[in-house]
């Protein structure tokens, strides 16, 4: 069966950059941000909703990006990976992976990151039971998590201070 | 993993989303967190989605007459972080608590989780030990039915073709009342093996009133009502949640044997029997 689609006009901000495209409803949002951007910090593990190495932030909420559409996101404010460090500073998680040995191979990592922006955004001194329970969204198949967790618990406590 | 070309609507307002959702060729889309997993693997191909997350007033929690009113298009960590349901109905609130993981419960909603009612789903427990009611749009005008009305089967609910989930409405629990929702979760989809609600009435230990929503365990959620009837009348927690397992045809899969589940049943029974009692006291 074929089926002419229009596609469609969104408006998105992304890092506080506005963009508009024409995309087809059926565009995932991590592919627009990967391959009609080129904002390849958001990964692909899984593609199916599991491994969270797509999160993303839109309107201040960790979502698997490869589990929404484009259009979806139309009129949203989006944060990926890229826009979490500002005037060529690391933001004080991307630090505190890096200090801790929060990455091994690093695929995991963009996601991660984001996922443990949100659950510092909603709880600032969270305990380690509540960081693993923050992150179970997101596979990790390097680290063992130890060192993840670590690292959440250190960047709480460096943006605590 | 790419799904089949769909037209992309958004109606503002109730009365043109089910105008929309008239066309059978139409599926509803809320959180997306059943429906694009499904449409990426090609098991859905609706030629219309209808997206309900611009129509106004349905993602709100509020408090009526002695009841919870809860839209449809609240999400799981709307329901699990408000005050209002974490004060007044805990039960709904450790239900969505226990849903997926962060990402999926910022995007998935209550009246998508029991629209899609996966057999392994966790409200379903909840709502039927809660005996909630559910209120369903139509063009025609909406209806109410209860929990046990509302879930007929695998994957299969009261809400007809074109038809929407608008509101779930749960009790503010009386005083002496105590809830629990206990879950075994298969590791990998996070999803319940068995899921057990208990809500339970208690005066010194002496159970008035027990409800026990339940899980899971067979091809839809489900009262456990010889359970109920047992705590009822004086049996202890270890001897009625036994009675869970009476003349239910337990599902089997990869991941339980219908005889394991059936154990497991009896299990949590008496965990969510023993935690909704000390919540009594
Ligand atoms: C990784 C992962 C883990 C998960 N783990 C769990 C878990 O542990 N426990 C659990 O219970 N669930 C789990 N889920 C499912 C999740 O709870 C979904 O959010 C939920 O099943 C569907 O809600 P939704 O809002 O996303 O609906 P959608 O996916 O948008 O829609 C689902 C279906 O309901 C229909 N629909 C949507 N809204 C309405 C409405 N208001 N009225 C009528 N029909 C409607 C749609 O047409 C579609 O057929 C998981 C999902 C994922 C991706
Ligand atoms: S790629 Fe999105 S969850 Fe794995
Ligand atoms: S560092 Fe390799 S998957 Fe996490």
């Amino acid at each position: 069966m074929m089926i002419a689609i229009m596609r469609r006009a969104i408006a998105v901000t992304i890092n506080g950059k506005r963009h508009s495209n024409e995309v087809e409803p059926r565009l995932l949002l991590i592919h627009y941000l990967r391959d009609v951007l080129g904002l390849t910090g958001p990964h692909i593990g899984c593609e199916t909703s599991i491994c969270g190495a797509c999160t993303v932030l839109v309107n201040g909420k960790a979502i698997k990006s490869c589990t929404m559409f484009a259009v979806q996101a139309n009129g949203a404010d989006v944060l990926t990976i890229e826009g979490l460090a500002s005037d060529g500073n690391l933001h004080p998680i991307q630090n505190a992976f890096w200090e801790e040995h929060g990455a091994q191979c690093g695929y995991c990592t963009p996601g991660m990151i984001m996922a443990s922006k949100q659950l510092l955004d909603r709880n600032a001194s969270p305990t380690e039971e509540e960081i693993r329970h923050g992150l179970e969204g997101n596979l990790c198949r390097c680290t063992g998590y130890q060192h993840i967790v670590n690292a959440v618990k250190s960047a709480a406590a460096k943006m605590g201070a | 993993m790419i799904a089949h070309p769909f037209d992309y609507l958004t109606p503002k307002s109730l009365p043109e989303a089910l105008l929309l959702l008239a066309d059978p060729d139409a599926k509803a889309l809320a959180g997306g967190m059943s429906l694009i997993p499904m449409m990426k693997l090609r098991l859905a191909a609706p030629a219309k989605l209808v997206d309900l997350r611009g129509v106004p007033g349905l993602t709100s929690i509020s408090e009526e007459s002695g009841r919870l009113k809860i839209g449809a298009l609240a999400t799981h960590f709307d329901i699990e972080s408000s005050r209002l349901v974490r004060a007044k109905c805990p039960l709904l609130a450790m239900a969505a608590a226990h849903i997926g993981d962060v990402q999926v419960r910022n995007m998935g909603t209550i009246g998508g989780s029991i629209a899609h009612a996966d057999p392994a789903a966790d409200y379903p427990a909840a709502l039927q030990a809660l005996e909630a009611t559910i209120s369903i749009a139509g063009v025609g005008g909406t209806r109410a039915v209860s929990a046990a009305e509302f879930f007929v089967d695998t994957f299969t609910t009261a809400v007809g073709p074109g038809e929407l989930v608008v509101e779930v409405s749960v009790p503010v629990e009386a005083a002496g009342t105590g809830t629990s929702y206990q879950k075994c979760l298969q590791p990998a989809s996070g999803f319940a093996i068995v899921g057990v609600a208990a809500r339970l009435q208690a005066v010194s230990g002496n159970i008035s009133m027990a409800r026990i929503g339940v899980t899971g365990l067979s091809g839809c959620s489900f009262r456990a009502n010889g359970v109920e009837a047992l705590l009822e009348s004086g049996s202890d927690p270890q001897a009625a949640a036994a009675a869970i397992a009476n003349g239910i045809d337990a599902n089997s899969d990869i991941h339980a044997s219908a005889e394991y589940r059936l154990h497991l049943a009896r299990v949590y029974a008496a965990k969510a029997i023993r935690a909704a009692l000390a919540a009594a006291r």
